[in-house]
């Protein structure tokens, strides 16, 4: 860790202001001002010298408003200041969108969920250990053009969907795979107002410029995201598979949301979590499963054309029949169907 | 806590903890918690490369971070510190690669400085901003690694045997049924959750150190000899331990670089190092490969047995654990062979951990042992029946006491083993597949060399001091009952005293021998005090004149004797002495060198026991039970229920035996199931060094880790029947593990850990 100026923000604009100084044309990510939500990726990324800010803007004590979770009539405003304890616990979101409970509480620890906010979760970096080891001097992510340690390296854990020559790093959140599927909108504001988008055009993939992991401009705050209201989000499931019972990242998970009527499925939207670069939407799967009954073979088949796409790396090379798996096995839930 | 155990039959008894309170309270204080006058701080820079040179050190960007004192490196360390011996050589260290004695990189993460500031930040950023530059050469990683170098033990130890009799391979040739596989095990790391800490203060050429050991005396003295001072100006302080498992056994290189670090700035110096660099300053158990081949006569009745095993170590040192000592002892067979071999790569040394030889090569044992079950369609708990012996076959030296089968039984019972189809696959229940399995463990009872002081008032408080340690296994508590049982006394009136180097020395807390080593010495010195107390008693005009002093016993605060004869102990005790009776006393083992006790006054333990005595052959047994559950479509693996039966002599507190052997269960799934630390091939760098990455089990991991006590009476081990049990039950529990997922799912695991990407392809109906 380095020596940096902390400034606690009075306001969103006092926080913006701060966050756009000096950032120049830098993405967000390597920007020389970060803004402290809950710290819990930052401050660990600071302690690796990973992350090495000049300027730290504290928003914890922006405005209480932006923490709040609301219902209005576009659906359910989650403020981006909220923890995850909080909107996980919340009773409307356990009601209405279970998919997002579930991918709250599988995350983490009780501990960091009491800590970590919704804005940052969605902004977490990725686990890469050759990211979080300044002894690796090739990582395109942390030194743009130095190359990959783990293209060829130890990358069990690494993306299958989503990759490039330059990176392979997964997206390693949860909350992130709910919101990408139930086409949730993101709020922002910055330096020129405010703007929202929907949630899935927040993050990039890859490419060339692994670096660039958002289309935040410099300064970019973001402050809620809306989910849709209707009656489709309440048959969703979060399905996280991982190497312990608790408290670690997906080797592969599900975000599935089932919009049905009787047998059929009117609509299916799907997340896939712990095999992509990114929060990672599988359009390709959803054509599948629409309009059409839904049993073991449809949900393979969905499964299959999900990862028709996926290039593994070696250690990794399972994650394209466990993402399949996992997907079959969401959809299933999703339906009330047993495996 | 029952406030009237002094009494005998107080050892056995299960009690609370006695430093429970002050744990949970947060009173207790760990080495790091020691409040220093005015100290610096260290940050360890530690190296880039596994293998190679320092081609440059620039210090100019650190030395200006306001706050920093000074920098340590090879370049100006000089002479401080001395080459000393491996402590299996007959020195101290777990390593003899000293990590600023040259410009010479021995591994990744080798400490190449240690930066000193005013604040713990200015350290660390300091560290941050130092500018080594390297000439690296290929590193090897480990097995099959080029530039790896495979040495038999036999060739470079004078003193190794592998374990052989009778002629294997000829057996086999001939027998009905073999198995003939290979097995691994992965590297492992300690990871306990009180850090790498060490702080030291100088004070008139007197250094104290302060630092989570479990050998204070070998600490002392080998740091005196890397210092060149002497031993008596040096004092470890380590009174409690958050988690040790054998890596703060021997001496890491860390401390004297502190302890000079101290000297030079003259004033004490504090390190707490992180969590990442603990996985290479200090030891670890390295990777093994095994191969196995057992055959059998179509009953089960093994005709022969081999058993090599190979395992990694650093360029410099030979460590090696070589687990054939007990694997080729555990089943009645007329022919063994057997080999260890090492293979020296660019890595740090390995060192003991938990049952250092019986996981890894029980590991290979307990699983080919169910394949030749299966082989043979024999319950697995049968062919251990059938092969179960009461004298080892190498020597045919008797055990001590074995209830082996009595643990099986008990533990199958209570797991309900008879509900087994054995069929793989055939026990699904719901979306999710059962298996179970099950494995023997063991592990060597030895007793050390030990000496302790008791003193008794007239009040009848008393204090048992020795330079034992209590690694959170309960020693405080044992001490304790075993001067309640033996004095008369509540537990609530023992005060003990452990872990400070000025205090009667005490061995190692390593090879599970600190309760059988202490509590026998701790008896031993009680007993004095008791027959002195009854001397007296019988000799001057008292109740008890003319009674054999023999005969007066100390209980509940008296001294009794026949015919219902009673004295208050303060009476008693007065006889003897106006103020208090203080007691020195030493023990040494069966066994043990006769100069045990001043190899001990020198820091170095002997243990004496397992498979190295001359006459017998001692250890503790016990049957484990596991049952895994994986998922029918994404096989991810949980093992929900446990079962350990163990026999271990005499228990002394079944309360704090059980989290033992509790906390062994859960270690022993997490090595098959969690634990591995991952390397990075190309640079010979271990990669997931951190608690999120390296796996342990967490709470949910765990449903059902149930314990058994199985009584046994063995007065051969020592006075007080007593064998070590805290390396016994994450014993065999990775075998257990591997053979249930063979029997949910017809996948063998040979390698560890078992994951869920090597059951995708199981044969098993979806
Ligand atoms: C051991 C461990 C295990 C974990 N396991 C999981 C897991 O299983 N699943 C999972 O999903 N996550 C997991 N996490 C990640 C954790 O959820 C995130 O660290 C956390 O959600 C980040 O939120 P924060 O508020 O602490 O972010 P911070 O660390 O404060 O911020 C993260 C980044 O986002 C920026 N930022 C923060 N808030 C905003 C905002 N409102 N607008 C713009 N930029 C912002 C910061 O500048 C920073 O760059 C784990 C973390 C740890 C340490
Ligand atoms: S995968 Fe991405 S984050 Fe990891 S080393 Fe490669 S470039 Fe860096």
């Amino acid at each position: 860790m380095r020596p940096f100026v902390y400034q606690r923000a009075a306001s969103l604009a006092d926080a913006v202001e701060a966050g756009s100084q000096g950032a120049g044309r830098l993405p967000p990510t390597i920007a020389a001002a970060q803004y402290l939500a809950g710290g819990t990726t930052l401050l660990d990324l600071m302690k690796l010298d990973v992350m090495r800010p000049e300027t730290v803007v504290d928003i914890n004590g922006v405005d209480p408003v932006r923490r709040r979770i609301e219902r209005r009539p576009d659906g359910l405003r989650l403020g981006a200041f909220a923890t995850m304890a909080e909107a996980a616990d919340h009773a409307d979101v356990k009601r209405d969108y279970p998919v997002v409970a579930q991918a709250l509480d599988l995350a983490a620890s009780p501990q960091l969920r009491n800590m970590a906010t919704l804005g940052g979760n969605v902004l977490q970096r990725t686990r890469c250990p050759y990211f979080r080891d300044q002894k690796y001097s090739a990582c395109n992510k942390r030194d743009p053009g130095s190359g990959c340690a783990a293209l060829e390296g130890v990358n069990r854990k690494h993306a299958v969907l989503g990759v490039s020559g330059s990176c392979i790093a997964t997206y390693p959140g949860d909350f992130a795979q709910a919101l990408v599927a139930l086409d949730a909108l993101v709020e922002i504001v910055g330096p020129d107002g405010g703007r929202v988008m929907p949630f899935e055009a927040l993050h990039r993939e890859p490419g060339e410029t692994p670096h660039i992991e958002t289309n935040l401009a410099p300064g970019e705050i973001i402050v809620g995201f809306v989910l849709p209201a209707a009656a489709w989000t309440r048959r969703s499931v979060y399905l996280k598979i991982r190497d312990r019972q608790s408290y670690e990242f997906a080797l592969a998970s599900a975000a599935v949301a089932l919009d049905m009527a009787d047998d059929v499925v009117n609509a299916a939207r799907i997340g896939l979590g712990g095999v992509a670069t990114r929060p990672w939407r599988a359009r390709e799967a959803e054509a599948v499963l629409s309009g059409g009954k839904i049993d073991r073979a449809v949900a393979q088949r969905a499964a299959e054309a999900a990862f028709a796409g996926a290039r593994t790396s070696g250690d990794n090379q399972y994650k394209r029949e466990l993402g399949k798996r996992t997907l079959v096995r969401a959809l299933l839930q999703a339906a009330e169907l047993s495996v | 806590m029952d406030g009237n155990l002094g009494r005998p039959g107080a050892i056995g008894t299960a009690t609370p903890r006695v430093d429970g309170r002050l744990k949970v309270t947060g009173e207790a204080r760990y080495a790091s918690d020691f409040p220093l006058a005015d100290p610096a701080f260290a940050f360890l820079a530690t190296s880039a490369i596994a293998r190679g040179r320092i081609a440059d050190i620039d210090e100019g960007e650190a030395r200006a971070v306001p706050g920093v004192l000074d920098i340590l490196t090879f370049r100006n360390i000089g002479d401080a510190v001395k080459r000393t011996k491996l402590f299996s050589d007959g020195g101290y260290v777990g390593s003899t690669i000293m990590p600023l004695g040259s410009d010479r990189i021995f591994h990744d993460g080798q400490i190449v400085a240690v930066v000193l500031a005013e604040t713990f930040e200015a350290a660390r950023e300091g560290a941050h901003r130092l500018n080594l530059s390297y000439a690296p050469e290929a590193p090897s990683a480990g097995f099959d690694s080029p530039g790896a170098e495979t040495v038999a033990a036999r060739d470079v130890s004078s003193t190794f045997e592998d374990p052989a009799v009778g002629d294997a391979e000829a057996a086999l040739a001939t027998a009905a049924v073999t198995v003939d596989e290979r097995y691994a095990t992965p590297t492992q790391h300690h990871n306990p959750i009180e850090l790498f800490t060490t702080s030291c203060a100088w004070s008139d050429g007197k250094l104290t150190v302060w630092e989570p050991s479990q050998n204070v005396t070998g600490l002392k003295y080998g740091l005196a000899e890397q210092l060149g001072i002497e031993p008596d100006n040096i004092r470890v302080v380590s009174p409690y331990i958050g988690g040790a498992f054998g890596s703060r056994g021997s001496l890491t290189q860390r401390t004297v670089l502190i302890a000079v670090a101290a000297r030079r700035l003259n004033r004490p110096v504090k390190l707490v190092a992180m969590r990442y660099q603990g996985f290479t300053i200090a030891t670890y158990r390295a990777e093994t490969r095994h191969h196995i081949k057992l055959g059998a006569d179509r009953d089960g009745k093994l005709v022969a047995l081999v058993h090599e095993g190979e395992e990694v170590t650093s360029r410099p040192d030979n460590y090696k654990v070589a687990g054939t000592d007990a694997s080729t002892r555990l089943y009645a067979c007329p022919n063994v062979a057997s080999k260890v071999s090492m293979v020296h790569a660019d890595r740090n040394t390995p060192g003991f951990m938990r049952s250092p030889p019986e996981v890894p090569y029980l590991f290979a044992l307990e699983s080919a042992m169910d394949e030749l079950a299966i082989a043979l369609n024999i319950n697995p708990v049968e062919l251990r029946r059938r092969n179960d012996t009461d004298k080892e076959p190498i020597k045919g030296l008797p055990y001590t006491s074995r209830s082996l089968m009595a643990c099986f039984d008990a533990a199958a019972k209570s797991f309900g083993w008879d509900r087994r189809t054995p069929q793989p696959g055939s026990m699904r229940d719901g979306d999710w597949l059962v298996g179970w399995g099950c494995a023997t463990t063991m592990y060597p009872t030895q007793v050390a060399p030990a000496a302790a002081r008791v003193t008794v008032t007239p009040q009848g408080s008393v204090k048992v001091q020795t330079a034992a340690h209590d690694i959170g296994t309960g020693a405080y508590t044992v001490v304790a009952l075993t001067a309640a049982d033996k004095l008369g006394v509540p537990v609530d009136k023992v005060i003990v005293e452990l872990g400070d180097s000025d205090l009667p020395p005490a061995p190692v807390a390593g090879g599970s021998n600190t309760t059988a080593s202490i509590c026998n010495v701790v008896a031993k010195a009680c007993e004095q005090i008791r027959a002195k107390i009854a001397a007296a008693a019988v000799g001057a005009d008292s109740v008890f004149k003319g009674a054999d002093a023999a005969t007066l016993v100390l209980a509940d605060g008296h001294l009794q004797g026949p015919g219902g004869t009673s004295e208050p102990l303060d009476k008693a005790v007065r006889r003897v002495s106006n103020g208090a009776i203080e007691v020195y006393a030493e023990n040494i083992p069966h066994g043990a060198p006769p100069d045990g006790i001043a190899k001990l006054y020198q820091g170095h333990p002997a243990l004496a026991g397992g498979a190295k005595l001359k006459d017998r052959i001692q250890f503790a047994f016990g049957a484990e039970f596991v049952e895994v559950r994986v998922h029918a479509l994404t096989r991810e693996v949980r093992a929900p229920r446990v079962v350990g039966a163990f026999a271990a002599g005499k228990i002394v507190d079944p309360t704090t035996a059980k989290s033992q052997l509790m906390g062994g269960l859960i270690w022993g799934v997490s090595s098959a199931l969690h634990e591995a630390t991952e390397i990075d091939r190309r640079v010979a760098r271990y990669v997931n060094t951190d608690l999120a990455e390296y796996l342990i089990p967490v709470n949910a991991d765990v449903e059902v880790a149930d314990v058994i006590l199985v009584p046994e009476d063995d007065r051969q081990v020592n006075d007080l029947g007593i064998k070590g049990l805290g390396e016994l039950g994450n014993v065999g529990t990775n075998a257990a593990v591997a053979n249930a997922v063979y029997h949910a799912t017809g996948v063998r695991i040979r390698e560890l850990p078992v994951r869920l990407e090597k059951l995708l392809d199981a044969p098993v109906a979806l």
